[in-house]
């Protein structure tokens, strides 16, 4: 049964270790330098900017934003090889279990405060983080790094919240030459990073259902990933539980902005929900599943 | 096994070939050691200073 699974508090350590892993260079929030060891050369499959003064490891986003630029004179193999095997390997389970961003919004929600619930309008704004990945993470990234030869990574520059959560807080506090540096960016950013924290304590896991281009790009491995969730077509009942539960834009269990989190189990009447196997050969859920 | 079954492994299968050949040449140009020399340097437009 899935029900009592524990599910929900297994899944938050899990989300829990995976920040600490991400960010295990503590010393670095002492002294606020970065990392320089050779690990950093490694992408997390999550969001995690590269500039946290915790961060071992280097961010996807970033790291693809900066290949593009630089195509003028590489062709990226090394991002895009990675993003397509965490993509073919878990899928949207990245936003669900291993992102440090999504695991702070989720605790900013839990401050008890009247909550907006998902709606049509929620789910057309969902389609937004398409055009973020479209316009800000491919287009000007490519064109300024083919016309100009520049490495211009727009989505950190512009929009990302762990950036400026991770890093630039966190650096800008303890070092005062980056002080005297702060301007008008900085001040969009941390205005944008205030909008999405208040946003979040509202709204589930907004900046992940609207802006988020790295679920945008998992999401187009929903349906082929490996790992995930799945419905037992044979045993569900199409009474709906599931979606009315899950606070996601979700049309069917499973779908691109399903984070495969899980929590679904919980309310299924008829247990047809459960998580993929590795080798199996049929959409059935087993009993014990 | 099914057909759209066998499709999906199939398709897993072409796409994890894909992901692995892309990352080892990336490995064989590099692209490591440039993602490291990125990394290693505070990232001014990131912190949104830059």
């Amino acid at each position: 049964m899935a029900k009592g699974s524990g599910l929900p508090f297994k899944r938050k350590c899990i989300q829990l270790a995976a920040a600490l892993i991400y960010n295990a260079n503590i010393k670095g929030f002492q002294d606020a330098t970065i990392y320089q060891g050779k690990l950093k050369g490694m992408c997390v499959p999550g969001l995690n900017c590269y500039s946290c003064p915790g961060a071992s490891f280097s961010c996807p986003l970033g790291t693809l934003q900066n290949a593009l630029s630089s195509i003028r004179y590489r062709i990226p193999m090394y991002i895009f090889g990675i993003i397509i095997l965490f993509g073919l390997l878990f899928g949207r389970i990245i936003c669900g279990f291993l992102c440090p961003f999504g695991l702070l919004q989720e605790l900013l929600h839990k401050i008890p405060v009247p909550k907006i619930k998902k709606s049509r309008a929620t789910r057309w704004l969902s389609c937004l983080k398409y055009i973020i990945l479209v316009v800000f993470v491919l287009y000007i990234p490519l064109y300024i790094g083919i016309s100009k030869g520049m490495p211009v990574p727009a989505f950190c520059k512009y929009i990302c919240p762990a950036g400026t959560l991770e890093g630039g807080l966190p650096l800008v506090a303890g070092n005062k030459s980056l002080q005297a540096l702060i301007g008008g960016l900085f001040s969009w950013k941390v205005f944008l990073l205030i909008l999405i924290v208040f946003s979040a304590i509202v709204l589930y896991r907004s900046f992940c259902r609207f802006l988020c281009p790295l679920g945008a790009i998992y999401a187009l491995f929903s349906k082929i990933s490996i790992m995930g969730i799945k419905v037992d077509e044979g045993r569900c009942t199409g009474c709906n539980a599931c979606v009315r539960h899950c606070k996601m834009d979700i049309k069917k269990v499973g779908d691109r902005e399903c984070i495969q989190c899980g929590e679904c189990r919980e309310v299924c009447p008829t247990d047809a929900i459960c998580f993929k196997k590795f080798k199996e050969k049929e959409e059935k859920c087993n009993e014990e599943a | 096994m099914d057909k759209p079954h066998k499709k999906l492994t199939w398709l897993r299968i072409g796409l994890g070939a894909l992901g692995a050949a892309l990352l080892l040449g990336g490995l064989y140009n590099g692209e490591y050691a440039v993602t490291l020399n990125k990394a290693i340097r505070v990232c001014l437009e990131c912190i949104g200073i830059g």
